[in-house]
This record gives C-alpha cells, structure tokens and sequence, in this order.
C-alpha cells in the first residue's frame, strides 16, 4: 500500500524529520505519535501527496483511493453539508452519490442539518462532516490527522467504529491510548 | 464531459459562495465607484478623452485586483486546495472555474462601472467595451493563477499585486489604445500558458 525510504523533509534550516521508513501491508494501521511540532502532520501530508518530502522515495497509492483528514475539516463553510458532499461526490465521480451521501450522514448524525450552513456547526459537526467527507469514495487508505479533535464522546465512539473497518490506516494523534489496540506499527517522532 | 462538468460543479461552488458570503463583490462596486468619482473631481477640466481612458483602466485594474485577492480566500482560510488537490478532477479543471466565478464578477463590477464612468466623462464607444471584455479575459486567467501562487507563498498580500501589476501593464496598454488585435494576443497566450501551468502551481500548495 505504502512503501517510503529515507523521507526526509526540511523547511529552510528546520528539519522536520530524517530517514523515516515506512512500508505499510494493506489493511495495517500505523499509530504516529510525537509532541507538537515533531513532524506528524508533515509526514500526513508527504504521504497524501500534499507535500514534497526534501529527500527520499515514496510509493504510494493512487489519490482516489485515499482518504486525508488535515488539522481542519476541509469543507467549505458557506455550503451545507449536502452542498459540500456533493461538490466532492461529483469530483470523485461517484456514481450515485446521492444515496452514499445520505448514508454518510445519517451515519453521522447530520442528516437532521443537512440544508444548514457548515458556519453554524460546531467544531465537532464540522468535524463530522469531514470525516463524511473523507469517507465519501469509500477511500482504501486512511490518512488521519488528530481525528478525535473536538468530537464528543459520540462522534469519538463512531470514530472508533470507522477505524476499526477493513482498511489501511495511518493515525496521527495525541490520543494513543485511543488506538493503540488495533495500531499494527508504531511511529514515535522525538 | 467529465471535465466540463467538474467545471460547472467548482464555477457553481465559487458563485454560491459569493452569492452567501457578500464580501468580493460589494467591495468591488464600492472600489470601482469611489475611484472613478475621486478621478472625477481630480481630472482638470478640459482634459482629453484619452487621459480619462486611462483613469478607467486604472480603476479596472485595481479593481480587479481587489477581486483577485478575495478569489482564494475559502481555499486558504479553510485548507481547501488539500482537498481540492486530492480529488482526480484535472485541477486545470480548479483554474478555469475560478477563472471563469473571478470573469463573472469582473462582469457584474463593469456593468456598473461602464455607465458610471460614461456618465463622470465622456460616453463609451463600442472599441473600449470590447476592450474590457478581452481585457477581462486574460485578468481572470493571469490573475487566478498569480492568486493561487500566492496561497502558497508567506507574504501573500504582497505577493499577489506584485506578479499581478506587471502583468496587467499590456492589458492597460492595449486597452488605452484600443488595440484590440494586441488583447486577443495576450488572452490567447496567457490564457493557454496559466491552464498548462496551474497543475504545477497546486502541486505544493
């Protein structure tokens, strides 16, 4: 699924990380961990193709078949959720997605707010919906970042069903202990 | 048909936008006005239709601009272009819909512009129309894609105006002058040259 050799990213003088292997089997789940700032949200993204690593080989998946979760929700605030969702089921050329929305977010809990403004969610619901989403193409390769920020214990039982689905996944958190039982590897940034 | 229809999808995305939030727009009419009557009252009497030309052009330029720098403002604020970029849409598709939402309200500034302006000068001839709408053209494609470039960059208030300006110095030429053979030449290229490009411009935003 993922096979990386020596990423290495730095930001000007700044190195974020050095030599980082990671060689991920489908239907693995690897756990990042590390304080602020340690390189976990840089390597999220080198591995979704968001960003260049500096140094290194990376093969990775194709991007329909990935699912990335950043620091934000990534929805438009000034849309619905129907709106959001739709926008992104067209672009992923999902055929009916109508139904596959509607089954998101009813599975959510959103479906009540379907026709209201992302803007005047809270952030758990915009979290939510991002995790809708990220779900949306039914992607094969999770790529999370603090997912369980700002979910209630509701949204963070959900979340815990989502990973425990049938996928490969790579978590970023600072709730390990949330996770920990099902990671098959480890990553621990210093 | 995939393709232009992911285009009527994001253009229909960037317009719903606009259409709740109310921020470009209104800042554009309001920009665009306030300058033409500050020109009014600063042209001497007497002065030429050309020097009043050039005033319009000025005002549509920064005008535009102004634009420009709302045109990205959902992607950067809220991180979209991650998950713009991660679709499998060609993101030239990203381009020309942003493109064609920034043509649409350069379009609705210059339908009050244009009157306005005959109105404080003199009257607006057929050639300076057509001027604008080649002009705007090649604004919405250069400027869209110097937009997205500054996304990326740290000083992106600075960075926008700085690739923009020089760019827009032809299309001020070529609208003064009313040579409208020199816009279709510069939309021609730019707008070919800002498709081809814009892939590599996301690729690390």
């Amino acid at each position: 699924m993922i096979e990386a050799r020596a990423l290495s990213m730095r930001y000007g003088d700044r190195r974020v990380f050095r030599d980082v292997d990671v060689e991920l089997a489908d239907g693995a789940f690897l756990l990042v961990t590390g304080p602020n700032g340690s390189g976990k949200t840089t390597l999220l993204r080198v591995l979704a193709g968001l960003t260049a690593p500096t140094s290194g080989e990376l093969r990775r998946p194709e991007r329909h078949t990935i699912g990335y979760l950043g620091h934000d929700p990534l929805v438009y605030r000034e849309l619905t959720p129907l709106e959001n969702l739709a926008l992104f089921g067209r672009l992923y050329r999902l055929p009916e997605r109508g139904e596959r929305i509607g089954m998101l977010l009813e599975r959510f809990g959103l479906w009540g707010v379907r026709h209201e403004r992302v803007s005047t969610f809270s952030r758990g619901m915009q979290q939510r919906l991002g995790l809708c989403r990220v779900l949306l193409h039914d992607p094969q390769l999770l790529l999370l970042d603090e997912p369980y920020n700002a979910l209630d214990a509701q949204g963070a039982a959900l979340l815990d069903d989502l990973l425990g689905e049938d996928r490969t996944h790579v978590v970023a958190t600072h709730e390990p202990q949330r996770v920990e039982a099902r990671a098959t590897q480890r990553l621990a940034f210093a | 048909m995939s393709y232009f229809g992911d285009v009527v999808a994001l253009t229909r995305k960037d317009l719903l936008l606009e259409l709740r939030a109310k921020e470009t727009l209104p800042s554009m009419l309001l920009f665009v006005l306030a300058a033409l009557t500050i020109f009014h009252f600063a042209l001497p009497r007497g002065a030429g239709h050309t020097a009043a030309l050039g005033l319009l052009w000025s005002a549509l330029i920064f005008t535009a601009l102004l634009g420009l720098t709302r045109a990205f403002v959902a992607e950067r604020e809220q991180g979209m272009f991650d998950a713009l970029v991660l679709a499998p849409c060609d993101r030239s598709a990203i381009w020309l819909a942003k493109s064609l939402a920034v043509l649409a309200f350069l379009a609705a500034a210059e339908v009050v512009a244009l009157p306005a302006f005959a109105a404080f000068f003199s009257g607006i001839g057929g050639r300076t129309i057509a001027a604008v709408a080649l002009a705007d053209l090649g604004i919405a494609a250069v400027g869209t894609l110097f937009g997205a470039m500054a996304v990326a960059g740290r000083a992106r208030e600075l960075l926008l105006p700085l690739l923009f300006l020089p760019m827009a110095i032809p299309i001020v030429v070529g609208g003064v002058g009313g040579y409208l053979w020199f816009l279709v030449l510069y939309d021609a290229i730019f707008v070919v040259l800002a498709w081809a490009t814009f892939e590599y411009v996301v690729a690390e935003v």
